[in-house]
Order: structure tokens, then C-alpha cells, then sequence
């Protein structure tokens, strides 16, 4: 019951948020070159099949490549800040400028450096834009350990290093899925931006960007649902782990 | 010994204490005269600036295994179910103990506080009092020769802390072990403990001890009895000259 509710409520609702654009257009009366509807996405779906399988492909593991390396390099960083006050005084401003520099900007300079380097681009552009918010959390669960924690295995004579794998990891487990599911989405906007601002005929984004070329409308709109699929679906990859690995955080709900 | 921290001022000086094996003390005193200090030099967690803890015929330098600590907050893992959280100590502290026999010492102890029932599940299934229990399990598991309670019942309402209290009396029946108890709780010092120490303000010093003329087997109602009305009226006494509200 619980779990066809689970897939029923969602899948009801994105089907009734396409009936209103389906009928938004309708009744606008506006034609495809100005925006598409959801059965005009159909036909260029199946038109370009293999073409979306092949660049969803290309989008989908250089996201996931990003990610993975945002994984390590944001709680490598975030370790240093959660377990040293001066790092994390240090470090903070410096990550939040970085942060703050439009990611549309470093496209072009991270092309220029690497000249050709497709595949290496997109990635780094990819983590760039999501190693932040898992940084942030990870510093943030360490250092907002309380000290009875520590006090507990130390008084045992437990090492630092035994400390963080029996009590300082798990701990920040919650913290950490909730800002990977945060950098999931980033990291899919910025594989897209380097498909899109620096084309090279990889990945969706330049799937998008050959439609944009064509006037094929349809097909604009259809790689924005390609994405937002492949969005949906790593997002709840996300969820799955953090049910096995932070699942004891959720609270029963009463 | 003394301690200092983050200034000139000690925490606390000259505070000549000695407990014999198997005794409970209890340390009662003013907010902030630096209990928690002491705690902390106890377990090792902390070096004292000038004097020295002994235990058991050996000078506290670093953390050793042969200490169990319980605080207000019970600090349970979340992530572990209550026997695995009581079984903590044991992976820590080197010990020729099987698994079987581990899981063994660890459920004698939660079926001692009554927790038989609630082994395999979560701390955050549990009542502050539960917790509580599992929190002085976690604390004995391996045999440690110095309990140290921190406050342990202070967050806990009154009558799930009476509960405790006597629960303590039933681990002391059963396991070996010398008790340290900080408290601001004067019931609780005299219920608890042979002897009482109130500490005066910072820099903490020895005010006043004071043996209990109680019997060992205590249950509540020797807490009306006119010996324990008198421990109490004493204790208050030197609470109010520790706070500087009353002359000595």
C-alpha cells in the first residue's frame, strides 16, 4: 500500500503537470517554435532515439564522474575544516569566493587550459560546482561533534583515528547525503553548461545545442526532459543509499 | 592536585581526595567550581597542572581502559541498536573476550537495568530514562575499576531518577567497581553514596566531608528516615556557605 503510494502519488503528479501544459499550449494556441507540448516531445524522442541514448550516456557518466570526484575532494576538505579551527578559518572565505564565481565564466578559462580535453573539462566543470555544499556539510558535522562523544572512546584510550570511524563518520553520514543530493542536481548543471557554452559535440548539451541551431524546437524541449529524468533518477540513487547508510536517521513519523 | 584552564585562576586547588576501592563518592558543589574538571582528570582526559591522580597504585598520565564514564547525556550511537551500543567498550579496550562471551556480559548487564526487551532496538526508540540505563551499561561492560558519573541523572524527571538511583544500587550489588559521582542533586549524593564531599567555590577546595551513616541496603523510603533528613540539612548548610550566602 505504503509503496504503491510511494510510485502512484509522484507518477500522478507529473502526469497531471503535463495534462496542464499539454493544455496550456492548447489553449494559448501557441505554436512549437514558441513552446513546445508534451506531445510534440514524442515524435523527437523517437526520432533521435539513438542520439539520446548515446549523448544521455556521455552526460550522465562525466556527471557522475564530477560527482564522484566532488565526493572525495568536498569531504577531504570538509574533514580538514571539521577537525582544525585554523583550516576552517583559513579555508572558509577562500571556498565561498570560489563558490561564488559564476561557474558560466570558468567554462571558457577551463577550455582554454585544457584545449580539446573534452571529457576532462566537462568533469571538472561538474565537481567545480558540487564539491561546495558536501565541503560545507562534512566540516560542519565534524565540528559540531559534541564533546561527550569524543570523551567516550578517548577516555578508553581510543586513537583520533578510531574516533572518527566508530563515531565522527557515521555521524555526519546524514549530513553528508543531505548535501549529496544537493550536489547531484548541481553537478548535472555543470556538465550541461561546458555541453552548452563550449560545444563539442558531446552529451546533451550539445543535443540541445544542435536543436537550438536547427530551430528543432521540439527537440530543445525534449533534451530539457531527457535531463530532467536522468536528474530524477541519480537523485534517487542518492536516496537508496542513504537509506542503507543514514537510514537511522529517519525518525518514524508519527 | 590542581588544574588550570584557559587563565590564572585554578579550577582546582590543593583538592586532596582519596576514595577506597569500592566506595562511592559523591561530589556535591556550587555551579561551574570545576566537577567536571575533576571528572576529566580522572579518566586521564585531562593533566592536572600541579598534582597528581593516582589509580589504583598507578599515576593517571593518559586515558586508560580500567575507567567507564556515564554523562547527562547519555551520548548512545544512533545508528547502533542498544546491545551494540553497550558492546562499544569492548572493541575499544584490548580483551581476550570471545564475540559470544561480549554479547554474553553485555546482555547480563541490560537484563540488570531491565532492558532485556530492548536490545536490538534504537537509542531514539527508547525514553530518556531507557537511554539513561544503556548509557550505565555502555559505562561497565568492561569491567572498568572507576565508574565516573557525570551528572548522570540530572536531565531525567524525578521519579524516572529515583528509578535510576535504585538501579544503581542494584549494579553496585552485582559489579565491582569504585564510583565517582558529580551531582548537584543533595537527595541523590546521600541516597547514593558512603561518602560525600561538597567543594567550595572556584577555586575548588574540599569544604566538607561527610561519611553516610546509612546502611548499605538503601531503598527509598530511608531518604524520610531522621538520619538522612539530618545528612541533608548539613549538606544544604555547606552548599549555602560553598555559594557564599551563608558565613561557616
Amino acid at each position: 500500500m505504503t509503496l504503491l503510494r510511494k510510485i502512484l502519488v509522484p507518477l500522478a503528479a507529473m502526469l497531471l503537470f503535463l495534462l496542464f501544459w499539454e493544455w496550456l499550449v492548447w489553449a494559448k494556441g501557441w505554436p512549437d517554435y514558441k513552446m513546445a507540448s508534451p506531445s510534440d516531445l514524442w515524435p523527437a524522442f523517437w526520432k533521435y532515439r539513438w542520439l539520446f541514448l548515446e549523448n544521455g550516456w556521455q552526460t550522465l557518466w562525466r556527471t557522475v564522474a564530477g560527482l564522484l570526484l566532488a565526493v572525495i575532494a568536498g569531504t577531504g576538505i570538509g574533514m580538514v575544516m571539521g577537525f582544525s579551527r585554523i583550516a576552517r578559518e583559513g579555508l572558509y572565505p577562500l571556498l565561498v569566493g570560489f563558490n561564488a564565481i559564476p561557474k558560466a565564466t570558468v567554462v571558457p578559462i577551463m577550455a582554454l587550459i585544457f584545449v580539446g580535453e573534452h571529457d576532462f573539462n566537462t568533469i571538472m566543470i561538474a565537481f567545480m560546482i558540487s564539491f561546495f555544499p558536501i565541503a560545507v556539510s562534512v566540516s560542519i558535522g565534524l565540528s559540531t561533534l559534541e564533546p561527550e562523544y569524543r570523551d567516550i572512546l578517548r577516555s578508553l584510550g581510543a586513537s583520533q583515528l578510531t574516533v572518527f570511524r566508530k563515531i565522527a563518520l557515521p555521524k555526519t553520514l546524514p549530513e553528508f547525503f543531505g548535501a549529496l543530493k544537493v550536489a547531484v542536481t548541481l553537478a548535472f548543471i555543470g556538465t550541461n553548461l561546458m555541453e552548452i557554452v563550449s560545444p563539442h559535440g558531446r552529451g546533451l548539451g550539445a543535443l540541445f545545442d544542435s536543436g537550438k541551431i536547427s530551430a528543432d524546437y521540439p527537440l530543445m524541449f525534449a533534451v530539457l526532459i531527457a535531463l530532467a529524468f536522468l536528474g530524477i533518477v541519480l537523485y534517487y540513487i542518492v536516496v537508496a543509499l542513504e537509506k542503507i547508510f543514514a537510514g537511522w536517521a529517519e525518525r518514524p513519523q508519527g | 592536585m590542581s588544574a588550570e584552564i584557559g587563565g590564572p585562576l585554578p579550577v582546582l586547588d590543593h583538592l586532596d581526595v582519596k576514595m577506597p576501592p569500592g566506595s562511592f563518592t559523591a561530589f556535591v558543589g556550587p555551579s561551574g567550581c570545576g566537577k567536571s574538571t575533576l571528572t576529566k582528570l580522572v579518566a586521564g582526559l585531562m593533566r592536572p597542572d600541579e598534582g597528581q591522580v593516582w589509580l589504583g597504585g598507578q599515576m593517571v598520565k593518559s586515558p586508560r581502559a580500567t575507567v567507564g564514564m556515564a554523562f547527562q547525556n547519555p551520548v548512545l550511537l544512533e545508528w547502533r541498536s542498544i546491545l551494540s551500543n553497550v558492546l562499544l567498550p569492548l572493541e575499544i579496550v584490548p580483551n581476550k573476550l570471545s564475540k559470544a562471551e561480549r554479547t554474553a556480559r553485555a546482555r547480563d548487564l541490560l537484563a540488570l537495568v531491565g532492558l532485556s526487551d530492548f536490545e536490538d532496538k534504537r537509542p531514539s526508540e527508547l525514553s530518556g530514562g531507557m537511554r539513561q540505563r544503556a548509557s550505565l551499561c555502555r559505562a561497565l561492560v568492561h569491567r572498568p575499576e572507576v565508574l565516573i558519573l557525570d551528572e548522570p541523572f540530572g536531565a531525567l524527571d524525578a521519579f524516572t531518577r529515583e528509578d535510576l538511583w535504585q538501579t544503581m544500587h542494584r549494579l553496585r550489588a552485582e559489579e565491582k567497581f569504585t564510583a565517582v559521582l558529580i551531582t548537584h542533586d543533595l537527595r541523590e549524593s546521600v541516597f547514593l553514596a558512603d561518602e560525600i564531599v561538597v567543594m567550595s567555590a572556584r577555586p575548588a577546595r574540599v569544604q566538607y566531608r561527610m561519611q553516610s551513616r546509612l546502611p548499605k541496603n538503601r531503598d527509598l523510603e530511608i531518604l524520610y528516615t531522621p538520619e538522612a533528613v539530618e545528612m541533608l540539612a548539613t549538606l544544604r548548610r555547606q552548599i549555602r556557605i560553598a555559594q557564599g550566602r551563608a558565613a561557616a
